[in-house]
């Protein structure tokens, strides 16, 4: 998915492990941007992936809270990957 | 009618209604040590009940501060206020219909902005707030530094550092707590605002509720609650309100939305703004020893590896540690009332003394014997709860659990069965959807309980020698495949209908607190008395009844005919009438099966000498087809109330004993028939 700004988003489950990106968007509906919140997890926070093996759950590290994430919620979780170089 | 609210300083708490005793209500989100606070403040004279009308637990306490007493509430761990959750909304239903006198919010230092979070939606309750900052140890082994004069100064309300463990800030806690409810405390709260360009928005809202809601409910909590898209707040909203102002209302919050997604930005840029203030950091901190642990732990092979090991050692351990235990209460405890009683009641009838000693002792003897197994096992499960290695484990079962239609979260509810099946089904309260609970309901009694690990360690050795722990591991296998064959039966062709999401914080592993423990072992070995202890007594007795009468000879009791009724169904599984009888007991009590035996092939209940006269008497193909039916058999009574008392319908109760009776028959006819075809053991 590429915004208007040309930045390209992609869901969470398709980030590595050990990389960062920032979130730009929430697909899964009112109660689950709720569920997200209340973790640390909103439109702009900036995470790392801990743990993504291609299957099963995926754990981010969020502010600092680790955060499980079954895949199919990982999907509906749109980033944009941070490259390394800006990582201070 | 809570026009009262309209236009007041909320530093002020209105319309508090008259109570004889001050409330205090303990909030805060899961591990952030919100309980350690509450027994901190209240010591041991605590009642734990339920929440009205609720399965989930509250505990009460009290606390005495200067000749000030008060009664404590523990609210359930939530890390909101939205209605995600069961426990979110008792502690939102708590603060709007209880009124406390003054809230504390424990938080955990190290991960202060989520924990803010709550406080965010606290402040816009009607009840002040106390933020008790624990775990300001952990934060600073991280290189957290948090100033708490100047977040109480951001924040408008009183902040007590705190580490709990160590009891440190409990008396600054007491202090403050006493102050605030005798309201002399300081408390001006800075609230956080949405952002400017819903401003407008917030305002339509909050003018349309305005004097429409009953007395408790705030106006500008009503108004954002309906901006987030809170099913229960937007229902009772339509409740309160005249149709055509209701259409109107509902015209606005559609065209927004989106409005939620400024709700919660809004809420952590409030944070924001207050760790800017008060808090430094490392820019980058270092790999900690949970990232470390959590590599193996998580990684989808070692992590399995990590699994079964941990498992095997609490299994291990329980067995060591209760198998001791479990004997001499058996034989000194038990066996030492049972010689008192007979040689006090040497004057009674034959069938009184035989009712207390068979029917009463009997069944008191097995609760009994169970208790040091349950606690053992409990205590290891418990340590590994609170070291937050559970949810690890909930992690690396989730792609398992997915294929049976579950989550992650059903793995704890589903363990705690090993040891038995009533704190199972008691446990999958902690999964939040009702499909979810439902199933992982119906799976849990065949999860082998600690009473048919007993019943296999007694008669597996009796019927096949050397071969006795290959047969018995091969039982319990064949159970968790019986289980995952019904999961993924039951998610496909039974309960469809939306996934619950699973999405779920991994604690920091840390060291976990004998009190802790301690909770998690009373709470399920009391689940299983309670539930189990009475209906096995009651049921023990009955049984005895039933085999004692009419009075005289065993096999010409009532139980006997019945057994004899049953036993063209018995003999297609190569069973007789006493091992149909043995397996109708089981349902009192799984380990019913050998004391039934034990009076029915007269070895007298004397461990040798029945395994010996079983072993002459039942050829090895139907004594593998009575272990099979035994290992899958409808759950027990004390498992069937808690499934109907978990499920709230007889209907699901009778599919949950129908499902486990055809699958177990099914299993025994199978195996005696398939080993009378292939010749073996008849």
């Amino acid at each position: 998915v590429t915004d208007e700004g040309g930045n390209h988003s992609v869901g969470l489950d398709s980030v590595p492990s050990g990389r960062r990106a920032v979130v730009r968007g929430l697909e899964g509906g009112r109660a689950f941007t709720s569920r997200l919140a209340a973790l640390g997890l909103v439109i702009g926070t900036p995470l790392r992936i801990l743990e993504n093996r291609g299957q099963g759950p995926v754990l981010a590290l969020v502010r600092d809270t680790r955060v499980a994430l079954g895949r199919r919620e990982a999907l509906k979780i749109l980033v944009e990957e941070i490259p390394d170089e800006r990582v201070e | 009618m809570s026009g009262s609210s309209e236009g007041e300083g909320r530093g002020e708490v209105p319309g508090r209604r008259e109570r004889e005793e001050l409330l205090v209500g303990i909030a805060g989100q899961p591990n952030v040590g919100k309980t350690t606070v509450f027994n901190l403040l209240t010591g041991l004279a605590q009642h734990v009940g339920n929440w009205p009308g609720k399965t989930i637990e509250r505990k009460l306490g009290y606390l005495s501060v200067n000749g000030t007493r008060m009664r404590v509430v523990d609210l359930p761990g939530a890390y909101s206020l939205t209605a995600n959750s069961e426990e979110e909304r008792i502690s939102r239903d708590f603060v709007i219909h209880e009124r406390p006198d003054v809230l504390v919010m424990v938080a955990d230092a190290s991960a202060l902005e989520r924990n803010l979070y709550l406080l965010a939606e606290l402040l816009l309750l009607p009840a002040p707030v106390i933020l008790a900052l624990n775990m300001t140890d952990v934060a600073e082994s991280e290189g957290i530094r948090i100033e708490p004069h100047v977040l109480e100064a951001a924040l408008g309300i009183p902040v007590v550092p705190m580490v709990a463990r160590r009891s440190v800030g409990l008396p600054r806690l007491r202090e403050v707590i006493e102050r605030v409810v005798r309201g002399r405390g300081f408390f001006s709260p800075r609230r956080p605002e949405i952002t400017s360009t819903r401003r407008e928005t917030l305002h339509r809202v909050l003018e349309r509720v305005r004097g429409l809601l009953p007395d408790g409910y705030p106006d500008d909590w009503v108004a954002v609650k309906l901006l987030e898209g809170d099913d229960e707040v937007t229902a009772k909203v339509r409740e309160w309100m005249p149709a055509e102002e209701w259409a109107a209302l509902e015209d606005l919050l559609r065209q927004n939305e989106d409005a939620i997604l400024d709700v919660v930005s809004s809420r952590y840029e409030w944070i924001a703004r207050l760790v800017r203030a008060a808090v430094t950091r490392p820019k980058l901190g270092p790999v900690s020893l949970t990232d470390r642990i959590d590599r193996v732990a998580l990684h989808p092979v070692g992590g399995l590896a990590v699994l079964g090991a941990l498992f095997a050692l609490v299994f291990w351990l329980t067995y060591a540690v209760a198998a001791p235990m479990q004997n001499w209460l058996d034989v000194a405890v038990v066996g030492g009332v049972r010689r008192g009683v007979a040689s006090w009641a040497s004057g009674w009838p034959d069938w009184l003394a035989s009712l207390v000693s068979g029917g009463i002792l009997g069944g008191a003897g097995v609760v009994l014997t169970f208790l040091p197994i349950l606690a053992v096992f409990f205590a290891a499960l418990g340590a590994l709860e609170d070291t937050g290695y559970l949810a690890r484990a909930a992690f690396v079962m989730d792609r398992f659990m997915h294929r049976l239609g579950l989550h992650g979260r059903s793995t704890l509810p589903l363990f705690l069965g090993f040891g038995c099946n009533v704190p199972a089904v008691l446990g999958s309260r902690v999964i939040d959807s009702r499909r979810g609970r439902l199933l992982t309901i119906l799976l849990a009694p065949l999860v082998p309980c600690s009473a048919r690990f007993a019943i296999l360690a007694f008669l597996t050795p009796a019927f096949f020698g050397s071969g006795a722990t290959l047969v018995a591991w091969s039982l319990v296998l064949l159970n968790l495949l019986v289980l995952a064959g019904a999961g993924v039966v039951l998610n496909r062709f039974v309960l469809r209908g939306e996934r619950a999401a699973f999405i779920m914080e991994l604690p920091l592993y840390h060291v976990p607190s004998h009190r802790t423990i301690g909770h998690f072992v009373w709470n399920n070995t009391w689940a299983f008395v309670k539930n189990a202890g009475s209906i096995i007594l009651v049921f023990s007795v009955a049984v005895w009844a039933l085999s004692s009468l009419p009075p005289g000879d065993v096999e010409q009791s009532v139980l006997a005919r019945f057994g004899h009724a049953l036993s063209p169904v018995g003999s297609l599984m190569g069973m007789d009438w006493r091992m149909v009888v043995a397996l109708l007991s089981s349902f009192v009590a799984k380990e019913n099966a050998i004391a039934t035996l034990g009076v029915l092939y007269g070895g007298g209940g004397e461990a040798a000498g029945l395994a010996d006269v079983m072993a002459a008497a039942v050829p090895p193909a139907a004594a593998l087809a009575f272990l099979v039916v035994t290992m899958l058999f409808i759950p027990c009574v004390a498992t069937m109330a808690v499934i109907r008392k978990e499920s709230a319908s007889w209907g699901w109760t009778a599919f949950s004993v129908g499902l486990l009776l055809a699958v177990a028959l099914t299993a025994g006819i199978v195996v005696y028939q398939g080993a009378r075809l292939l010749g073996w053991g008849v």
